[in-house]
């Protein structure tokens, strides 16, 4: 069977007038149909970028795709019209933004912009647009939904925004949903609400989820499986569940080493030394080298392959099997 | 104030106008009220409370009024000349006395309203028409399409207004001939705003510029829109604020404008009746019948402040900084 979303091998430049940043060096994973895959990375990592790849919203120029495929239900995106695209968008493919407020529209209501679709993509009368409108806002539990659906997005509190955001994304019953950060700027109890309305909608449609986020705790809740990005590659890919067990490479290994925990309260945090790499200047050999703790020289002239360490499980690093083993 | 130029002041709009959309997307919403609130009700309830917003829209009113409905006014006939009544001052038969024909200077000057407020009207109507879509697209579309519409509209701007003007006018009717009053009108019209849309159109594409960033254009892609629908119907909204402000001040502007070409020679001429003409024929006679020139000029200054104050208000209002 094939995977409902395959990417694979995705190379992305972005080319700018002070040089070209290698935004996506290979970056490859799949998501089937009722799944949860959760990226995740620090910011400039490539996890909005490969998103954005996806959905084909890349603003190009500056941005090219150089290599690699898209593959939805087989059906490579990137060779596709941009007539095909569009259509895959919105019923295929939705996104869900990371700030609600600037994703919706402030000079028409949230139920103009529900319907607008309902009524373009699927030539719904006004009246049953509206109709489906309140359903969908009911849906992501919008009390009152019949008269909010005539407010204006500055109306909505940032948790509404969000909700509303994720109604639009579902208006056309997308078999895979992108969620790019989508509780960032919500404080912590509505970010808990969030998450739990997504899981729900989730299993409910049985839908394809990439939760994209930097969120470590969010991510052990909620996906599947999870894909660590580092500098625009994918370094390790894994079972949620071997992964906080077993962190598979020293990237992976000093994140979860950098959360606090409350059995060691009174020591110090461990951080990761050292600033991400500019993605105009990407370290030689493995990209992590310059902040590894356990970098040798060899990691500084050979790019590392992908080791397998099992089924569907992957690092990018030459010690692998050490890392693994010693967690 | 009939400086032409002072339509083109809105480089400094410019600048208002990106800010001014960056600001829509962070409308404090901090008021709970129940009623569902926008921009434009905002700036309504705003606009309601500005004396100087309700002082421009009355004289606006009486002045649509007067170019609607001379005979309200006044019943002499504009065109009724009776030489005795050569160059004769204000009177309590002719309020502002009479011109080098013996017409009656008030009832001129009232019916004068309607050619230069149709002057101005068409004219910021095509101007922000053909402005705002080269605009739009300009803004919306790729840098090399972006390079030749703005040089496009670089070359229109560049003319002298004045300069521009004559050589359109002129080329299209020799000041001897007598061209019909529908032709004439046109004509300004069309040298108006061909010498003018620039200003709209740079103030469309800064305005389109900051809002195509937002993500909601995003959000619109990602979902599937086409790109005509993006940029009529999600963008245009969000950019269409500014460039009403222009609109607003740009009508005052043109009117005076129209009386600058006729009192050149070669804008409305009579028999067309307009506030420029009556200054274009007091020319001669200033010194010795200043009402003549005083009355007409008067209507224009008033009529331009106003639709200045009015635009000044309308921007203030719809900048949620401000409030």
């Amino acid at each position: 069977m094939t995977a409902l979303l395959e990417v694979e091998d995705l190379h992305v430049e972005f080319r700018t007038r002070d040089g070209v940043a290698k935004v996506l060096n290979g970056v490859g994973y799949h998501v089937d149909a009722g799944e949860t895959v959760a990226v995740l990375g620090e910011s400039g990592s490539g996890k909005s970028v490969t998103a954005q790849t996806i959905m084909g919203i890349l603003d190009t120029p500056p941005a090219v795709v150089t290599r690699g495929a898209i593959r939805f239900h087989g059906e490579d995106l990137l060779a596709a019209s941009e007539e095909r695209r569009r259509e895959v968008r919105g019923d295929g493919i939705a996104m869900i933004f990371q700030d609600a407020l600037s994703a919706l529209n402030p000079v028409f209501t949230v139920g103009f912009q529900i319907e607008e679709q309902l009524r373009v993509r699927r030539g719904m009368s006004r009246k049953d647009a509206r109709a489906r409108a309140v359903e969908l806002l009911d849906l992501v539990k919008i009390p009152n939904a019949a008269n909010r659906v005539r407010e204006y997005p500055h109306q909505f509190s940032g948790g509404m925004r969000q909700r509303a955001m994720i109604a639009m994304s579902l208006a056309l019953d997308p078999e895979m949903l992108i969620a790019d950060e989508p509780t960032t700027a919500l404080d912590v109890t509505v970010q808990a609400q969030i998450m739990d309305l997504l899981r729900e909608i989730q299993q409910e449609r049985d839908m394809g989820l990439i939760l994209i986020t930097h969120d470590l705790g969010v991510v052990a809740d909620v996906a599947d499986r999870i894909a660590v990005m580092y500098a625009g590659r994918i370094v390790e890919h894994a079972d949620v569940f071997q992964l906080f067990r077993a962190p598979g490479h020293p990237y992976t290994e000093s994140l979860l080493e950098s959360l606090p925990r409350l059995d060691l309260k009174g020591q110090e945090l461990k951080t990761i030394k050292g600033l991400p790499p500019s993605l105009t200047h990407i370290p030689s050999g493995c990209p992590f080298h310059p902040r590894c703790p356990r970098a040798v020289d060899r990691c500084a002239t050979e790019v590392p392959a992908d080791h397998r360490l099992g089924l569907d499980r992957t690092s990018a690093c030459h010690f692998a099997e050490e890392v693994v083993s010693r967690g | 104030m009939s400086d032409p130029g002072a339509a083109s002041s809105g480089s400094g709009l410019e600048q208002a106008a990106a800010a001014g959309v960056g600001d829509l997307s962070h409308v404090d919403s901090g008021q709970g009220q129940n009623k569902p609130r926008s921009l434009w009700s905002d700036a309504w309830r705003e606009l309601r409370r500005k004396p100087t917003f309700v002082i421009s829209l009355v004289i606006i009113f009486i002045v649509v009024l007067m170019a609607a409905f001379p005979t309200l006014f006044t019943s002499v006939d504009p065109r009724y000349g009776n030489l005795d009544n050569y160059l004769k001052t204000p009177s309590a038969d002719a309020w502002f006395g009479y011109d080098v024909q013996g017409y009656d200077v008030y009832a001129r000057a009232i019916h004068g309203a309607r050619g230069s407020l149709l002057v101005g009207l068409f004219s910021t109507i095509l101007t922000v028409l053909i402005g705002s879509v080269v605009g739009i697209f300009a803004g919306y579309a790729k840098s090399w399409v972006d390079s030749v519409l703005s040089r496009f509209g670089d070359i229109f701007a560049g003319v002298p207004f004045v300069l521009g003007a004559i050589v359109i006018l002129t080329t299209f009717n020799t000041p001897t001939e007598n061209p019909s009053a529908v032709r004439i009108i046109t004509q300004v019209v069309f040298s108006i705003a061909v010498l003018s849309w620039p200003v709209a159109m740079r103030i469309m594409r800064s305005a389109t510029l900051v809002a195509k960033q937002q993500d909601y254009v995003k959000a619109a892609r990602g979902l599937g829109a086409s790109p005509l629908r993006i940029v009529f119907r999600h963008l245009l909204p969000n950019t269409v604020a500014p460039v009403m402000v222009y609109a607003t001040i740009a009508l005052g502007a043109f009117i005076g404008a129209e009386a600058t070409l006729a009192f050149l020679g070669i804008g409305l001429r009579p028999p067309v009746v307009s506030w420029g003409v009556m200054i274009s024929e007091s020319r001669d006679y200033f010194q010795a019948a200043p009402h003549m020139l005083l009355f007409p000029a008067g209507f224009v200054t008033i009529t331009v402040l106003a639709f200045v104050m009015l635009g000044d208000a309308v921007r203030d209002a719809l900048d949620p900084k401000s409030r």
